[in-house]
């Protein structure tokens, strides 16, 4: 007996509705950018400096006792929100303190940070500071940046790859796949205003990767099966392909989901946020290879004329050996 | 048909031991973490028993490279510092105008009478001369006093640049010279950084210098960033210099060659100094923590020959007269000279702690930092909280595996096993290669891990789905795996380029935790392309040759 996701054979039809899905893809992403635009993503300290403090103490948290106790100081801009967690100890009380870039200063002083011990102790006298972390405006414009070029520079190069190894329609179609997927996650993050820091830019990339995988492998199958089967229209191809694979495609995202999803519950709070982007990255990556990779190949057309000699596998690397 | 040379098979079996070996010691993780420090103590000339003990309890025929835990795991302290290369500059400088002052005042006839004028920018000596009509003689003189530039790049050029503005000479370095000096002060000030570091001997600090004039420095299982602040941060620039007054008033007018300099306990204390040192910190050869015959904490010191002569000449013709020692700028103590002091040593008292007196002589072994350094990023992460990553992590890591090992065993049986057997072999090959490389776990690296435990699956599953297609064109079960592996190779090559790709990029332009995860996730490509083509398949042939079964279930 095997466990089987999707039945041997599959003839499912994914594009007798094109305009339907590009037009939903289309809707979600103008959702996306209109959250990013009207209020923003909550940005962590690498992008917009200040310090953020993670607190810790047997007494429960009181966030409007820390919130007086703080803005006692006159800090400027302080947020201050609790954390839980499953893996918390009864007696964990854990919470996030933020406090704005200081003006003139590039990391936070050590006084400041002194007093704000000092205060929240007034209110939990057994407070900790587990960590404390601290970016001045300067390094935060540049981070910004080094990421904006990281993931371009990850599309830019995967789009030249694609080109070099298929044909242009299909790079623009994985290109395509690729941004529906960095802005869907970004619009999510805005939605949410889940914090959005260094590491949710690695997620980011490695959802870049993780769609193009996806997208590959179905577009692999498209162009063997375009030269194994000359006389079937591009939309055919298309979905004989998309079928063909469909048994894999489930299975890699299932244990994908998998790892993630144990990491999400069990993984603590630190990098709880990166696992959430890549598991959304991965939902809606698999989605975009079929619903929109395929149909944007499928609206640019194809060279159906393999003028130039290909081995019957369409492989070039068939003489790799074990 | 299904084939592999035996030659080959060595080769995989040799590879997976090898990475096997390489990864054993992250398993007993503390036992050779103390081993590894009793043989650098040995090495440093530590060479006791207890050492040499601590030292057998691991086998030196193993290795003993271990996965190192970035700061989000172990805990510890990472700044991000700016060092203000320019501040040399305006040090260059200022010690320059004596000669310029010199040369032209011989010229006196031509060039008449100089005056040196105040400077917007800081790296630039401005002299105004009161004979215009001898500019040409005076820029000539200036010029004279250029040096070549002592560096490979800036060969040929010379060090200063001399222009002339109406009346006013305008001397200011050279680019070549700049960028000679810039370098000097950034080797300089990583050494004393490291030096000081080393002085309080932790465990594995990292300090690297990136770009062009900023410096990295993580050091793992200190308090805190602000304890880290303190050892390097400041520039610990000692002088021996005469007092001239003592005085309560901030704005009163030092006079020429004097400056005013305010006390470091005693607020509101000023002491006008005259400029020129007696001896400097560069002169200590030696700085110890002491107490004075008081009891109370203090510092000791000695002076090479040379500061020692010019220390034992001065206090001989100043009995009775105080003078003071200035840390950064910052009157420590300003005694009276009691008696001529011969033999270049001495002692520095003041109201220390026993924690400042230590810190101090530190600070003064180590030598001067040459620019003041900007932290421009600061974090701290305290060791519970790291501890509480690394269960969390291992915890997920295990269910993870365990959920995706029971997930391909049901979907394809005994070809599940094998690719299980691989997915293990993997995770085994990344920790070896990251413990060859001394590569950096972090908590995002963790994360890396566990998405390549979901991923690594994938080349498998793309050969046994194509086997399984293979199969219903009944072909029979040799030709259908051999063509199985054949016609997913090319996607398994393209997918894992392109994922690739991403992890190089992350590695190239992310930092700290970011890079960690790019290490992981592109070793986990590696390593998974390796098991799914090389290891995954040997199994198989190595099942079939022994079972020769007439058909197969995938």
């Amino acid at each position: 007996m095997r466990l089987k996701l999707v039945p041997e054979q599959t003839k499912f039809d994914f594009f007798s509705r094109p305009v339907l899905w590009l037009g939903i893809s289309a809707l979600l992403m103008v959702v996306a950018m209109a959250s990013f635009l009207m209020q923003g993503l909550n940005y962590g300290i690498d992008f917009r400096g200040g310090t953020t403090i993670r607190t810790e103490s047997t007494q429960v948290v009181d966030v409007g006792a820390y919130r007086a106790a703080l803005g006692a100081l006159e800090l400027g801009d302080v947020v201050i929100s609790e954390v839980f967690d499953p893996n918390f100890r009864d007696d964990q009380n854990v919470a996030m303190v933020r406090i704005g870039a200081q003006d003139g200063e590039e990391a936070v002083s050590t006084d400041v940070i002194e007093d704000a011990r000092l205060a929240l102790a007034a209110v939990a006298p057994d407070i900790k500071f587990v960590s404390v972390e601290s970016v001045g405006p300067k390094v935060s414009g540049e981070l910004i940046r080094t990421a904006a070029i990281a993931v371009t520079l990850a599309i830019g190069a995967v789009l030249i790859y694609v080109w070099l190894r298929f044909e242009w329609q299909f790079a623009v179609g994985a290109v395509v796949a690729l941004v529906h997927d960095v802005v869907l996650t970004i619009g999510i993050f805005s939605e949410l205003q889940i914090r959005f820091d260094l590491a949710i830019i690695a997620a980011l990339l490695t959802i870049v990767g993780y769609s193009l995988n996806d997208t590959v492998v179905v577009f692999d199958r498209v162009r063997e099966n375009l030269i194994k089967f000359k006389s079937l229209t591009l939309k055919d191809v298309l979905n004989l392909s998309i079928n063909e694979t469909l048994s894999r495609t489930f299975m890699t995202s299932v244990t994908t989901l998998l790892a993630l999803i144990a990491l999400f519950v069990l993984g603590g709070d630190v990098i709880r946020g990166f696992v959430f982007a890549m598991i959304w990255g991965v939902i809606v990556g698999t989605y975009s290879s079929i619903f929109v990779a395929s149909t944007i190949l499928m609206r640019l057309g194809v060279k159906r004329d393999w003028s130039k000699p290909v081995d019957t596998t369409g492989n070039q690397f068939g003489d790799i050996d074990a | 048909m299904l084939q592999v040379e035996l030659w080959k098979r060595v080769l995989i079996w040799m590879t997976v031991a090898v990475g096997l070996i390489l990864a054993t010691p992250n398993v007993f993780y503390n036992r050779v973490e103390t081993h590894n420090d009793a043989v650098k103590a040995i090495d440093a000339g530590f060479d006791t028993t207890e050492n040499r003990a601590t030292a057998a309890t691991w086998p030196s025929f193993l290795p003993s490279g271990l996965v190192n835990l970035g700061l989000d795991l172990r805990g510890g302290a990472h700044l991000l510092a700016e060092v203000q290369v320019q501040e040399v500059y305006e040090a260059r400088m200022e010690a320059f105008w004596p000669e310029v002052r010199d040369v032209l005042r011989d010229a006196r006839d031509t060039v008449g009478t100089i005056r040196l004028q105040p400077s917007p920018d800081k790296g630039e000596l401005r002299v105004k001369i009161s004979e215009p009509g001898g500019m040409d003689r005076a820029l000539e003189l200036v010029r004279g006093l250029a040096q070549p530039v002592v560096s490979l790049t800036g060969a040929g050029s010379t060090d200063i640049v001399v222009r002339g503005e109406d009346d006013v000479i305008v001397v200011s370095l050279s680019e070549a010279e700049q960028q000679a000096m810039d370098n000097r002060t950034m080797q300089q000030s990583l050494e004393i950084i490291r030096r000081r570091i080393d002085e309080v001997g932790t465990r594995e600090p990292t300090i690297q210098r990136q770009g062009f004039d900023r410096i990295l420095i993580q050091v793992p299982g200190i308090g805190s960033a602000a304890e880290l602040k303190a050892i390097i941060g400041t520039t610990a620039q000692l002088t021996f210099q005469p007092v001239i007054s003592r005085t309560t008033d901030a704005s009163e007018r030092p006079g020429a060659g004097n400056e005013l300099v305010p006390a470091l306990d005693d607020e509101g204390v000023f002491y006008v100094l005259e400029q020129a040192p007696v001896v400097t910190g560069e002169e200590l050869t030696n700085a110890q923590p002491a107490f004075d015959q008081n009891g109370r904490p203090a510092v000791n010191f000695n002076f090479n020959p040379s500061g020692a002569r010019k220390f034992g000449d001065y206090t001989a013709n100043n009995i009775g007269s105080p003078f003071a020692i200035v840390l950064d700028n910052e009157v420590i103590s300003a005694p009276v000279i009691q008696s001529h002091i011969p033999g270049g040593s001495g002692i520095i008292t003041g109201n220390f702690t026993v924690e400042e007196s230590t810190h101090l002589a530190v600070l003064l072994r180590a030598g001067a930092l040459p620019a003041k350094m900007v932290f421009l990023e600061e974090r701290t992460i305290g060791p519970e909280l790291g501890q509480d990553s690394i269960d969390a992590g291992k915890v997920a890591t295990m269910v993870a595996f365990v959920a995706v090992l029971v997930f391909m065993a049901l979907s394809y049986g005994l070809f599940g096993l094998f690719a299980n057997i691989a997915l293990i072999l993997n995770i085994a090959l990344i920790f070896g290669l990251l413990s060859l490389i001394g590569a950096t776990l972090t908590l995002p690296g963790i994360a890396g891990i566990v998405l390549t435990v979901g991923m690594a699956v994938d080349a498998n599953v793309l050969v046994f789905e194509r086997i399984r297609e293979e199969l219903r064109t009944a072909k029979g079960p040799a030709r259908a795996i051999e063509l199985g592996y054949e016609k997913a190779l090319s996607a398994i090559i393209d997918a894992n380029i392109t994922t690739f790709i991403t992890a190089v990029i992350l590695y190239v332009m992310g930092s700290g935790p970011v890079r960690g995860f790019a290490i992981t996730l592109g070793f986990g490509i590696l390593t998974s392309v390796f098991t799914a083509i090389f290891v995954t398949r040997l199994l198989i042939i190595i099942w079939f040759e022994r079972r020769r079964p007439k058909t197969i279930e995938v």
